[in-house]
C-alpha cells in the first residue's frame, strides 16, 4: 500500500486504473465526470505503464472504442455522465452480446435531457434494469466513499474479466467531486500481449501460430442459435447473482427501522442514523454494493427484525422497487429522495422515516 | 475416351488457373450472384496472404450485406454495431499498434450511420486500411435509399427517385476523407472487370503497406454494384455502373503521399 493521499472520487477512479494495469482509456468529457478524462491526459500514464488515453469524439465513439481493444483481450475502458451514457446503450448491448470483459463508469447528474450537472441517483433503472436492447446484466457496482471509488477499479475490471461481461461503477456527482484520504495499492503491471494469448484464447489479435480463427460477434441469424446463446448468458447471470452479491450492513444488529441507500445516499442515511439514534429511534442501514446483482435475500432477512424500510435515493424512486421485491409485502417500504440534482439533508431524511414509516 | 476421363487427371497442378486463397473458407456466401462484395472479400484475403500477414491482422466487419463477412474472411474478426467499425478499429489498433487492422464497410455504414466515426478516424490519422463499398443502395435491407444514392435514382424508400429538394445531394466521402491531413492515400477503384480488379487489388496492398510506417489512413472506395437492390441482371448492373456510377464517382488516386 502507498501513502495515504487527499483525492477527489474522479481523480482516485484515474490513478486506480492505472495502477491496476488498465491498457486503454476512451472517453469523452462532460461533468461532473470531466476530472477523469483530465487526471489521465495529465498523468500521461503512456510514460507510465503504457496505458493508452484517448479524448473520442462523442461517447458512442469511445464505447465502440472499447469494444475493439476489449475484443483483443485488452483491459480498456470509458467514464461518462448520464447523458453520454445514453449514447453508449447501444455500445453496452453489443458488449454484452459479444461477451466482452471492459469497465464503464457513470457519475451520474440529474435528468432527464441535459437535466442539470448536479449529483444524481437517477440512472439506476438505465443501469441495473437494461438501458440498451436485448436480454443482458451489468455488473454493477456502488461506491460510497473515494477510497472505494480506487477500491471498485480493480474489482470491476476482474468481475469483468471473470465473466467476460461488462460491469459498471454507478457513482454520482457527490463521490466524484468530493475529496477524501485514499489509498492506493502498489503498480500491477499491464499484460504483455504473451500473457494475453495465454489467458485469452478468445480474444482477436491475428491467428498467432496459425490457430483456428477467433470471431468477436453479437449476431446469430439463426434463431435457435441465438436462443441457445440466450440461456448461455442467463445462466452465466445466474452464477454472477450467487457468487458476487455485496452489501454492507451498519447498526443493523439492533435495528427496528431500516435504511436501504447505496453510494452517496448511504452516506447521508449514516449522518441520519446518528440523528435517529440521539433521539432513541434504532435505525439501522443495509447498503448494496453491487446493485447488479442485487442483495434481495439480505433485504428480505431483515423483514423478521424491521417494521419499515425507507429506500433513499436521489430519484423518484427507482430502487425502491428492488427492495419491494425483496421484502414482498412483508413490511412497509417506502421511497424518499430529492430530485433534479438536490442531494437531501440527514434531517429531511429523518422527517421522511417518522413520517412515511414510522407514523405512516 | 471421353468417359474414362476423371476429375483428377484433369485438376493438376501444372493444369491450375485459379486458387482460392485459404484466406477465404469454404462456408457458402451470402451474398446474391453477381454481387461485387465477394470478389472485394477475394482481393483483400489475397492481398493479406500474399504480404504473409495473416497471423498479424484483424479485420472489423459492418453492419450491411457484408456484416457476415467474418464467416467468409478466414483471420481473426471483429463485427461492429452499425457504423462504428472506425471507432472499433481505432480503439483496437492503438492497443495494438504493431498489427494490422482494416474496416470493411458498406455506404449506408460508412457514409450514414457512421459519419463521425469515419471523419474523425481519418482526421486523427488512424494507422489503418478502409475498404468502403459504395453501391449506392442498402443492400441488406431490401434497398433503401443510401447518402450516396444517384439524383433519380429509385430506390425502396425512393420510389420516384431520388430528389435534390427532399434528399440533398449524393455525399462524395471519398474526396471529403482526402481533404484531411490524417488521410495519406486515397484511391477509387471497382472490380467490374479484371483489368479494374488488378487495380483494386494492387491499392488495397498499398493500402495494407502503409500500415507499415505509421503515417494514417489509407482510405480504398470501391464502386460496385447492388443487382438485386437495384433489381437488375448481374451484367445490366454492372453496365448501369459503369453508365452512371462512375461520372459521380470518378475512378482513380485521390491521394498519395
Ligand atoms: C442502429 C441500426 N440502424 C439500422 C440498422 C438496419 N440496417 C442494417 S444494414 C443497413 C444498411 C446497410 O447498407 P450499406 O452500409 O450500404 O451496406 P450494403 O448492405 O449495401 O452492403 C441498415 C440501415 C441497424 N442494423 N442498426
Ligand atoms: S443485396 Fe446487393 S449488396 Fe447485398 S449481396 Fe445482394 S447484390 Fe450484394
Amino acid at each position: 500500500m502507498s501513502e495515504i493521499r487527499l483525492m477527489k472520487g474522479n481523480e482516485a477512479i484515474g490513478e486506480a486504473a492505472i495502477l491496476c494495469g488498465a491498457d486503454a482509456y476512451y472517453a469523452y468529457p462532460i461533468t461532473p465526470q470531466s476530472e477523469i478524462v483530465e487526471y489521465l491526459t495529465l498523468q500521461q500514464p503512456e510514460k507510465r505503464t503504457g496505458m493508452v488515453v484517448l479524448q473520442a469524439e462523442s461517447e458512442v465513439a469511445s464505447i465502440n472504442m472499447v469494444y475493439g481493444a476489449a475484443a483483443g483481450g485488452k483491459r480498456s475502458f470509458t467514464t461518462s455522465s448520464s447523458p453520454g451514457m445514453s449514447l453508449m446503450q447501444e455500445g453496452l448491448s453489443y458488449i454484452a452480446g459479444a461477451e466482452l470483459p471492459c469497465v464503464v463508469v457513470n457519475v451520474v447528474r440529474g435528468g432527464p435531457g441535459l437535466g442539470t450537472i448536479q449529483p444524481s441517483q437517477a440512472d439506476y433503472f438505465q443501469t441495473v434494469k437494461g438501458g440498451g436492447h436485448g436480454d443482458y446484466k451489468l455488473i454493477t457496482l456502488a461506491p460510497a466513499s473515494v477510497q472505494e471509488m480506487a477500491d471498485f477499479v480493480p474489482l470491476a475490471f476482474e468481475l469483468a474479466f471473470k465473466y467476460r461481461n461488462p460491469a459498471m461503477i454507478l457513482t454520482d456527482g457527490v463521490i466524484g467531486q468530493m475529496m477524501e484520504k485514499v489509498q492506493f495499492p502498489e503498480q500491477t503491471p499491464r499484460l504483455t500481449d504473451e500473457e494475453i494469448t495465454e489467458k485469452y484464447p478468445w480474444a482477436t489479435f491475428g491467428r498467432k501460430g496459425g490457430r483456428e480463427r477467433n470471431i468477436i460477434t453479437s449476431l446469430n441469424l439463426k434463431s435457435e442459435l441465438q436462443e441457445q446463446f440466450n440461456i448461455k448468458l442467463q445462466a452465466k447471470y445466474r452464477e454472477v447473482e450467487k457468487n458476487e452479491v455485496r452489501y454492507e450492513k451498519i447498526q443493523c444488529d439492533d435495528a427496528e427501522y431500516l435504511f436501504v441507500a447505496y453510494g452517496s445516499s448511504a452516506r447521508t442515511c449514516q449522518k441520519t442514523i446518528e440523528l435517529a439514534r440521539a433521539e432513541g429511534i434504532k435505525v439501522g442501514l443495509l447498503r448494496p454494493i453491487t446493485l447488479y446483482p442485487y442483495p434481495y435475500k439480505a433485504i428480505d432477512d431483515m423483514t423478521s427484525q424491521v417494521k419499515g424500510i425507507l429506500s433513499v435515493e436521489m430519484s423518484a424512486g427507482q430502487m425502491v422497487e428492488d427492495v419491494r421485491l425483496a421484502v414482498n409485502g412483508k413490511v412497509k417500504v417506502e421511497h424518499y429522495g430529492r430530485m433534479g440534482g438536490m442531494v437531501s439533508s440527514p434531517g429531511e431524511i429523518l422527517e421522511a422515516l417518522k413520517t412515511k414509516i414510522i407514523e405512516g | 475416351m471421353a468417359e474414362n476421363i476423371k476429375l483428377e487427371d484433369i485438376i493438376k497442378e501444372e493444369n491450375k488457373v485459379f486458387i482460392k486463397t485459404p484466406l477465404l473458407t469454404d462456408n457458402e456466401l451470402s451474398y446474391c450472384p453477381g454481387c461485387g462484395h465477394g470478389v472485394a472479400h477475394r482481393i483483400t484475403m489475397e492481398v493479406i496472404e500474399e504480404m504473409g500477414i495473416m497471423e498479424d491482422t484483424i479485420g472489423i466487419a459492418p453492419v450491411g450485406c457484408s456484416v457476415l463477412a467474418y464467416e467468409f474472411m478466414n483471420i481473426d474478426m471483429q463485427q461492429a454495431a452499425h457504423g462504428r467499425a472506425p471507432a472499433v478499429a481505432t480503439g483496437l489498433k492503438r492497443v495494438y499498434p504493431n498489427k494490422y487492422v482494416f474496416t470493411y464497410q458498406g455506404d449506408g455504414d460508412l457514409a450514414a450511420i457512421g459519419t463521425a466515426e469515419t471523419i474523425h478516424a481519418c482526421n486523427r490519422g488512424e494507422n489503418i486500411t478502409i475498404i468502403f463499398i459504395n453501391n449506392g443502395i442498402y443492400g441488406m435491407t431490401g434497398g433503401q435509399m443510401a447518402p450516396t444514392t444517384l439524383p433519380g435514382m429509385k430506390t425502396s424508400t425512393s420510389p420516384y427517385g431520388r430528389t435534390q429538394e427532399l434528399a440533398g445531394h449524393p455525399l462524395k466521402m471519398t474526396e471529403i476523407v482526402a481533404t484531411l491531413p490524417g488521410v495519406r492515400f486515397v484511391a477509387r477503384h471497382a472490380v467490374d472487370t479484371p483489368a479494374r480488379v488488378r487495380k483494386a487489388k494492387k491499392a488495397i496492398r498499398k493500402a495494407f503497406e502503409n500500415q507499415n510506417d505509421n503515417k494514417g489512413v489509407s482510405f480504398i472506395e470501391i464502386v460496385s454494384n447492388c443487382n438485386s437492390g437495384w433489381k437488375m441482371t448481374p451484367r445490366k448492373s454492372n453496365e448501369w455502373m459503369v453508365e452512371n456510377m462512375f461520372p459521380y464517382y470518378p475512378l482513380g488516386v485521390l491521394k498519395d503521399e
